[in-house]
């Protein structure tokens, strides 16, 4: 496979320093997340260093609540696992969308694919089908970090807060991806696009269990196809 | 309780470190098509529309609309208007609780 022409050490540290700038903005936010994981976590029994570890080991918001969601509600190890596993399922067409923007043998880009969380991956995205990995690796750093130490902050000091579900956290999530959503949306094509796939995601709420619709959202990308094949 | 809260991290470790790891290594490392470039320059809009929609109209398994909502379109008419992320996001959790307080 061909090495992308720009990847040379100077362009990398551009890159790098190009997505940590990009990134903080999302890590900040992430704090004010990943806090209030800490603090659900605590609620239903873990202890600090299980929250923590968690994030530490797992870094997928969605995942982690929906997993904690799940133990709250009295379910199994395996129900939670299935559910984040779910949740989590949507990375796996980004994985394949930027595979093979990653060099290297399939273990070391499978490693690479463990920096992609929402935010690094839409905005590492060029728009042409490629993405910059070194942009990426950039602007996930920085949301890593605060993703520890906001679940360590919310863990630990949770309790000063009070009762936390009446604070308006559950408005963070849909904001901030809101926000990688405007970003995206360029042209009429990428709104219909982007209003396609939450009809899809909203049509399936009912039926089936949650993180389907979301997957099942980007079949919609398939337009892409089409719109290609009549350009040619 | 604590053997279950063990065994859910090791399980979500393995299955999320597996779930990012099999998509770079799907296609075998070959350049991807030049037709496909477009469905992957269209995932992202599909798949952020969709987070967008399901984390302000559901939970789990039906619709819902609350205080929350009203807080995303608040936070949401700061983003159109070009305002900043945190700004953004601490109006939607603000109007959101304020909301929650008086009602």
């Amino acid at each position: 496979m061909s090495t992308p022409p720009s990847d040379d050490a100077e362009d990398r540290a551009t890159s790098l320093r190009a997505g940590f700038r990009a990134g903080v903005p999302y890590a900040a936010v992430g704090f004010v997340l990943s806090m209030s994981f800490g603090i659900i976590a605590r609620d239903t029994g873990f202890t600090a260093v299980a929250a923590i570890v968690m994030s530490a080991v797992i870094f997928a918001g969605s995942a982690q609540f929906a997993a904690v969601g799940i133990l709250a509600s009295g379910g199994t190890a395996g129900a939670a696992v299935a559910a984040a596993a779910l949740m989590n399922s949507r990375f796996l067409p980004m994985g394949i969308a930027i595979g093979p923007s990653l060099p290297g043998r399939a273990p070391l880009r499978a490693v690479q694919g463990q920096a992609v969380v929402d935010a690094s991956w839409a905005m590492s995205n060029r728009g042409d089908g490629t993405f910059d990995r070194w942009f990426l690796f950039g602007s996930t750093a920085p949301q890593y970090v605060t993703w520890i130490s906001g679940t360590t902050f919310g863990a630990l000091g949770g309790d000063l807060l009070g009762d936390t579900s009446r604070l308006g956290l559950d408005a963070i999530y849909p904001t901030f991806f809101l926000a990688l959503l405007i970003s995206e949306v360029k042209d009429r094509t990428t709104f219909v696009i982007a209003a396609a796939g939450g009809l899809v995601a909203l049509g399936l709420v009912p039926v089936t269990p949650a993180g389907v619709p979301v997957l099942a959202a980007s079949l919609v990308a398939l337009w892409g196809l089409r719109r290609e094949r009549r350009a040619r | 309780m604590t053997a279950t809260i063990w065994w859910t991290i090791a399980g979500c470790t393995v299955v999320t470190a597996i779930i990012k790891g099999i998509g770079p290594v799907a296609l075998g490392g070959r350049e991807i098509p030049p037709r496909f470039s477009g469905v992957i320059a269209f995932m992202a809009p599909a798949l952020l529309a969709a987070l967008v929609v399901t984390n302000t109209f559901a939970l789990g398994d039906h619709w819902t609309v609350g205080a929350h909502t009203v807080g995303v379109a608040v936070g949401g008419l700061i983003l159109v208007r070009r305002g900043p992320l945190v700004l953004a996001v601490a109006a939607a959790v603000a109007v959101t609780a304020l909301l929650r307080a008086v009602t």
